[in-house]
């Protein structure tokens, strides 16, 4: 693929960020560039600041300097009730576990990311005569037949399935996945991640998979470890007495 | 955004808990219930207490305190201090102003309750709650000298009939000594009830108080008994009443009236208001029913801190959902909805529940209530109940902005990184 034809997806500018109550920056980032419909893959060990970083591209926390760059908004200029919008608008996240709301079924689960976004809606009946139609459709793509069970009666897997289907309903362009797979084990870990992907590819939208697992780095296009990125990182680590630079 | 969805939202997450909301909500929906319950029984309670006389303008009795006079010539408690001269009676009554009069001649009773001497006139005007006459359920007034009109209270307790035969007893305690045997009294009229101390009341006519004593010196029986008889061939006309009630021609001469009544020479008399005494009685005995009405709104308040507890609790099992919600683009200010909308639906849901108990307990404890002359009756379901209803609901509503309030600073500070 050739990667100067396409859009940037996302940009990052002297992005940092720390925690009101730390004295450290946590995020400190001078530059990171995301095409549109790529595929990335961000290796992080746990406490690296992957979780923070992904908070920020996401627009539920506001950094303490710099830009983000998505799609031409820099939503760190937008206001708080505007990122909320321009999030379930545009940006889908998977977490590790406990994806869904225990008192809501499989369909209640994936059509709600619809609920709170009028364009998500729109998008998805524009596939399917009803959301949960939609819902069904992808569900069925990512081969989960139980729907009628209880949410919290579904085997991991099945659940992050069903966060996988509430993430691309609606086709967002920013797929966010926060260590989806470390909870499955490893044969689980590559059907799921090659469900999420194919659907990804077919919606057009962009992921960034983050995790600390580099035995899948192989299926994305690109790779990026967080630790050669994020300068606070290496700053914390010579503090400890570990890397000098 | 549809705000239908939080609400939905809210509703489901509620049921998803049922046991602990079940029992929240049934804490709110008792005490919701005994507020409502004393707050109607208070209400009743000082209705049927002031409502024991109505349109009478005058009590007279020989002078003592006012509340006195009212205690023994009306609540049939405790006894008078002395007796008028019945020629005091005749010379007021028989004054221009007074449009009628009801003698009282109180000091006998049968088998607990009191006997009351009147006249017919106190058929005629004695008038109870809303200008309410008195009515009879069997029989009529009495007329001869040995008949006697009861309460409902009397005949349901003694389980009298009319035509029995009443034996009445001297004093207020009812021993064989002081029985006036000789002069059984038989049954002609059985009053419907009142709620009022007419219910406990045996009346006879004053001729009849008047011939139970005809043999009696200083409290105890003489020598030579009178039969029944021979006392109605005797001279019955009264010597002394307890007390009497006056009704006036107009109300603008009630103060001069009174005012001649406690300044009459002949012997030292008091007139009161009854309204007034009745007021004054009331706030005596009207401390226990605010107490009552403090310990119901602790009661209340102590559920909805309950409600708060439940609810703080369920936010830290719940900071997942709100993270999750968060990141599918919900707004804090939502969160904020989210939380603070569950403990009004609490609240609502709560008071309807309150309101079904408590309408439950008044249709089952009614016939309970009557036999203390309270008439709870749904009617009375007013203002004062809805205010305290809103009031509820304000209430919780206010806590609940509470865990509304933590759950929107949360759901800013954890970002994505959950706490599980």
């Amino acid at each position: 693929m050739n990667a100067k034809t396409k859009q940037t997806l996302l940009r990052v500018n002297h992005l940092g960020f720390r925690w009101p109550t730390s004295q450290g920056d946590v995020i400190d980032i001078p530059e990171l560039t995301i095409l549109s419909g790529e595929r990335v893959f961000i290796k992080g060990e746990s406490g690296s600041g992957k979780t923070t970083l992904l908070s920020l591209l996401g627009g539920i926390n506001l950094p303490s300097k710099g830009c983000i760059d998505i799609m031409g908004t820099d939503i760190t200029q937008l206001k708080q009730s505007h990122r909320d919008r321009f999030r379930a608008d545009h940006i889908g996240f998977i977490f590790q576990l406990f994806n869904l709301i225990p008192y809501l079924s499989v369909i209640e689960n994936v059509t709600l990311a619809c609920k709170f976004s009028a364009l998500r809606s729109e998008r998805a009946l524009i596939k399917s005569a009803s959301l949960e139609a939609e819902a069904r459709r992808l569900l069925s793509h990512l081969q989960l037949t139980d729907l009628d069970k209880q949410v919290s009666d579904l085997s991991v897997g099945q659940q992050q399935r069903v966060a996988a289907a509430r993430a691309l309903i609606g086709a967002p362009e920013l797929i966010i996945a926060d260590e989806p797979t470390s909870a499955l084990d490893a044969d689980s870990r590559e059907h799921f991640l090659q469900l999420l992907l194919r659907e990804c590819a077919q919606s057009g939208s962009t992921v960034l998979f983050v995790s600390h697992d580099s035995s899948l780095e192989g299926i994305f296009d690109r790779s990026i470890c967080l630790r050669d990125i994020n300068r606070a990182n290496l700053r914390d680590k010579a503090q400890q007495g570990g890397l000098t630079k | 955004m549809n705000p239908l969805l939080l609400l939905r939202l809210t509703f489901k997450s509620i049921l998803n808990r049922k046991f602990t909301s079940g029992l929240t909500l049934f804490s709110i929906g008792i005490s919701v219930c005994l507020l409502l319950g004393v707050e109607t029984i208070r209400k009743e309670a000082k209705h049927s207490f002031t409502n024991t006389v109505s349109s009478t303008d005058l009590l007279v009795g020989a002078r003592s305190g006012s509340v006195q006079l009212l205690l023994y010539s009306v609540f049939r408690i405790g006894n008078a201090t002395n007796n008028i001269g019945w020629d005091s009676y005749e010379k007021i009554s028989s004054h221009p102003s007074v449009a009628w009069s009801i003698p009282i001649s109180l000091g006998d009773s049968h088998r607990g309750f009191r006997v009351m001497g009147t006249s017919s006139e106190y058929f005629e005007h004695f008038r109870f709650a809303n200008e309410r006459a008195l009515s009879f359920k069997q029989g009529r007034p009495f007329s001869a000298v040995y008949d006697a009109v009861v309460g409902a209270d009397v005949a349901e307790e003694l389980g009298y009939k009319l035509g029995d035969k009443l034996t009445l007893a001297h004093g207020v305690y009812d021993t064989d000594f002081a029985r006036h045997n000789d002069k059984p009294f038989v049954l002609l009229g059985i009053l419907e009830r009142t709620g009022t101390p007419v219910d406990r009341t045996i009346h006879v006519s004053l001729q009849g108080i008047e011939a139970l004593h005809t043999d009696w010196q200083s409290g105890t029986r003489s020598r030579d008994q009178v039969s029944a008889e021979q006392t109605l061939e005797m001279d019955l006309e009264p010597k002394q009443i307890t007390a009497f009630m006056l009704g006036l021609n107009s109300k603008m001469e009630i103060f001069k009236i009174q005012r001649a009544i406690n300044n009459y020479k002949k012997e030292p008399l008091l007139a009161v208001l009854p309204g007034v005494a009745l007021g004054e009685l009331w706030q005596l005995i009207g401390v226990a029913e605010k107490a009552l009405l403090v310990i119901a709104v602790f009661v209340l308040l102590n559920s909805l801190v309950g409600l708060l507890t439940a609810i703080l609790t369920s936010l830290n099992e719940r900071r997942r959902e709100i993270a999750i919600l968060r990141s599918l683009g919900c707004r804090p200010s939502q969160i904020f909805i989210l939380l603070a909308s569950e403990s009004l639906l609490f609240a609502v849901l709560g008071c309807v529940l309150g309101v079904l108990l408590f309408i439950f307990s008044v249709v089952l404890s009614q016939p309970l209530l009557q036999q203390y002359g309270l008439y709870i009756s749904l009617a009375s379901f007013g203002t004062e109940q809805v205010a305290f209803i809103v009031a509820v609901i304000a209430a919780s509503f206010l806590m609940g902005s509470i865990p509304g309030y933590r759950a929107y600073k949360q759901s800013l500070s954890d970002g994505m990184s959950i706490k599980i």
